[in-house]
């Protein structure tokens, strides 16, 4: 099925609850009101025509600048029976973001939303074990969000780099061997 | 009750009665079994798993920070070291991403050397992998020579692009360097000697070899639910038994004209689905590659050479848009989801890699299992845990 | 140096063939080099190139250098790959389960300063010397083999001259530092150079 029959197949199921969608996209996703895509993931699951039975990727995108701000989910999906994908979004806002789980209905969604909490902040309703997967658990922040801003320490250990770190980088310190060019003629190099 | 002989007490003792205390057993974060930073609390009696949580992130280098903060071309470097085993594939997936959202096509000569480079990068990737495993399992010996061959493919990585295991080789739009004179020959060269000593050697002394069969031939079954619902891709997959690969459904890089088998897990020394499937598709991979190989250099030697700096772009600035796109790399299915705003700096990349859903179906299997057997079940997953962590 | 020279210079090939003299440091630092037992702490990519070092083109069995699971009982600790915040701690606790004497040596740019994660790497600690003090930095990303064979026969010079029983002299390592009344600052504080 192509991207326009599956996202008529979900219209016709769901009506408004399927809130956009951009059919011509790289990859062609629709928009879903948040607090349906927990059955809206089981039904692109059970049906026999869609059987996108294998979440592919389950991603955290933070637009703060966008009008209105928020952030997003995007799931990319995949049929293992009928060979197609399709992507859904579902859009939230920036303070307490909170998405209904899909843990049931893909097992790997599991880790996928933990990561997404751990980095965005996003909290996923439903969750068997919403807790951090990457970074640590005495950790303060979610570091993939835009206005993300790096502590002096952690437990004792630097985390921004240094002042005299950024001046010898800024200023070009070479070891008296250079300097080395590798630059290729066609590259454009983006003055800093 | 101090009267009592010792005899008799040992009489009183009930022995179905004994009742052995459960006890949380870390493995890692550092171990030399666990392939990489990986932390495993095993709830276990002594001997047999019951429940098993691991802790992954201690290998957290911020690859998708960095992404934001640098321009398209300098993203490549952060992406080679995510599988620092298998470097070729990252870069790859990356290129091939941004150049669909760019709308760029490359050159049937660079798609070409795109692809012989990915298949020597896989031999090279699963002989680390099989090698290690056989390591952990017990067996030094292969290990050591499946790295004397992988220095062999690392020479003519390091002929053409100067680098060994991080070679920052595919760009948008092209490669790095071009083949030098003789690279065609000494890749034959290399392929002779692979197929007709390396391979067989490896077949008797793992494939072949009854202790490694009888050890883990039931170790670690994944069903085909469990793997589809975890997202378990490339050989994990292709070990329970799916016949799937991506460059054979959805071509990418001049695939769709190259002739080779998906291998499959066939079950044939127990269930299907268990470590030693996983390992023979591994295996079978190292020959069918070895074929495009072949392939690809029969191509070389008739194409005509275009310049692979052609289409790469003086300045990288995608169109505003978001695209997923995935390749096949070793460890299964690689997806990038790029974002771009327009500037010359990517808005988001999030990676999915192969080895992270792989990982989140190990406490399912790992219940019930010995100790020893759950050091053969990671290994069979072939995790790299600076992809895990990114 | 001073110590051993003046006495050797009097009884330098004095004897026959079967005898030889040396000072009591040179020959127990002479074994302590040629049989460093190192700790594989790899960590990410280098970690590659530490296996490919100690297999088979690379041999470092020849150097008498043998991977050791355990730091209980290792000699050196290469920090092979990006130490991070999360795993900066249990370097720490592993370093100070090795006994004495004991070297770490940094392999790569991620251990020596962060590395190519250096300016936003909010989890990537930015040096491991800032938990553990460095007896060699190998720099590379990765450095080849050569180069950390050459890193690992630097700090062999440098065990060689290291002060066991003898009053005067330096003393590198884990008991730089110590005084013969045997009171060692071994362990350092985290968080400082």
């Amino acid at each position: 099925m192509d991207a326009q029959a599956i996202h008529a197949a979900l219209v016709t199921r769901f009506g408004e609850r399927i809130t956009g969608s951009a059919l011509e996209a790289g990859s062609p996703f629709a928009i879903v009101a948040t607090d349906a895509i927990a059955e809206v993931a089981a039904f692109c699951k059970a049906d026999p025509a869609l059987a996108l039975d294998n979440l592919m990727c389950l991603s955290g995108v933070d637009y703060p600048k966008e009008t209105p701000p928020r952030m997003e989910v995007v799931y990319h999906l995949f049929s293992y029976r009928q060979l197609h994908t399709f992507a859904l979004k579902v859009q939230v806002p920036r303070e307490n973001p909170a998405v209904p789980t899909v843990e049931g209905v893909w097992g790997v969604a599991n880790w996928h939303e933990r990561e997404a909490w751990d980095l965005f902040g996003i909290v996923f309703t439903g969750h068997s074990d919403m807790r951090r997967i990457l970074l640590p658990d005495d950790w303060e922040g979610h570091p993939l969000r835009k206005d993300w801003q790096d502590p002096e320490y952690y437990n004792g250990l630097h985390v921004k780099p240094t002042p005299q770190m950024m001046e010898r980088v800024l200023t070009g310190e070479t070891l008296g061997v250079g300097p080395f060019d590798f630059t290729p003629e066609n590259r454009h190099v983006e003055e800093p | 009750m101090s009267a009592a002989s010792p005899a008799a007490r040992i009489a009183d003792w009930d022995q179905d009665g004994l009742d052995t205390d459960e006890m949380v057993v870390n493995m890692g974060p550092q171990h030399p079994a666990t392939h990489g930073v990986l932390r495993l609390e095993l709830r276990t009696d002594g001997e047999i798993v019951r429940a098993a949580r691991p802790h992954i992130g201690y290998l957290h280098r911020c690859f998708e920070k960095h992404a934001e903060n640098v321009d398209y071309p300098g993203v490549l470097p952060y992406a080679d070291r995510m599988d620092y085993v298998a470097a070729m594939g990252n870069t790859l997936g990356f290129a091939l991403t941004v150049e669909k959202l760019c709308g760029i096509e490359v050159s049937p000569y660079v798609q070409t050397i795109r692809v012989l480079m990915a298949e020597l990068q896989r031999i090279a990737s699963h002989a680390v992998a099989v090698g290690t495993y056989t390591m952990d399992i017990g067996a030094f010996t292969p290990f050591l020579h499946l790295l004397r061959d992988r220095e062999k493919i690392l020479d003519l990585f390091e002929w053409t692009c100067g680098a060994r295991l991080l070679y920052n080789y595919n760009w948008v739009g092209g490669v790095s360097h071009d083949l030098a004179e003789g690279f065609v020959r000494a890749t034959r060269d290399f392929l002779r000697e692979f197929d007709s000593v390396t391979f067989p050697e490896l077949l008797d002394l793992i494939i072949h070899n009854r202790i490694f069969v009888k050890r883990i031939a039931d170790v670690g079954v994944c069903p085909l639910e469990l793997a589809i619902s975890h997202d378990l891709t490339g050989p994990n997959l292709r070990g329970s038994g799916v016949a799937r690969d991506l460059r054979k459904d959805f071509p990418y890089s001049g695939y769709e004209s190259y002739a080779f088998d998906v291998c499959v897990g066939q079950g044939q020394y127990g269930p299907k689905g268990s470590c030693f499937d996983r390992n023979w598709v591994r295996v079978a991979e190292m020959r069918e590659s070895s074929k495009i190989v072949h392939q690809a250099l029969d191509r070389l030697e008739k194409l005509e050479k275009t310049d692979v700096h052609e289409k790469v772009p003086k300045r990288v600035k995608p169109p505003k848009g978001e695209v997923y796109c995935r390749s096949e790399a070793p460890r299964g299915q690689l997806g990038y989801y790029l974002v771009s705003d327009g500037n010359v700096n990517p808005y988001r990349v999030k990676v999915k890699s192969p080895c992270f859903t792989a990982m989140s179906v190990f406490h399912h299997l790992a219940k019930g299992m010995m100790i020893a057997d759950v050091i053969a079940l990671i290994g069979s997953l072939d995790i790299v845990l600076g992809e895990i962590d990114r | 140096m001073n110590g051993p020279e003046p006495v050797r210079g009097l009884i330098h090939n004095r004897f026959d063939d079967g005898l030889v003299v040396a000072s009591a440091d040179q020959l127990i630092n002479w074994s302590r080099k040629n049989s460093i037992w190192f700790m594989t702490f790899g960590l990410a990519c280098c970690a590659i190139e530490m296996m490919a070092t100690g297999a088979s083109r690379y041999d470092l069995d020849r150097f008498g250098i043998m991977p050791r699971g355990t730091p209980r009982q290792s000699d050196l600790m290469i920090v092979a790959g990006t130490v991070t915040l999360k795993m900066a701690t249990r370097v720490k606790r592993l370093y100070e389960q090795m006994p004495e004497p004991k070297y770490v040596l940094s392999m790569g740019s991620c251990a020596n300063n962060g590395g190519p994660y250096w300016r936003h790497g909010y989890h990537v600690l930015k040096g491991v010397d800032e938990v553990v003090p460095v007896d060699v930095y190998v720099p590379g990303c990765p450095p080849r083999p050569e180069a950390l064979l050459y890193g690992l026969l630097k700090l062999q010079e440098k065990i060689q001259e290291d002060r066991v029983l003898r009053k005067r002299g330096l003393t590198v390592g884990s008991l730089a530092g110590a005084t013969l009344d045997g009171a060692a600052d071994v362990a350092r504080p985290l968080g400082k150079k």
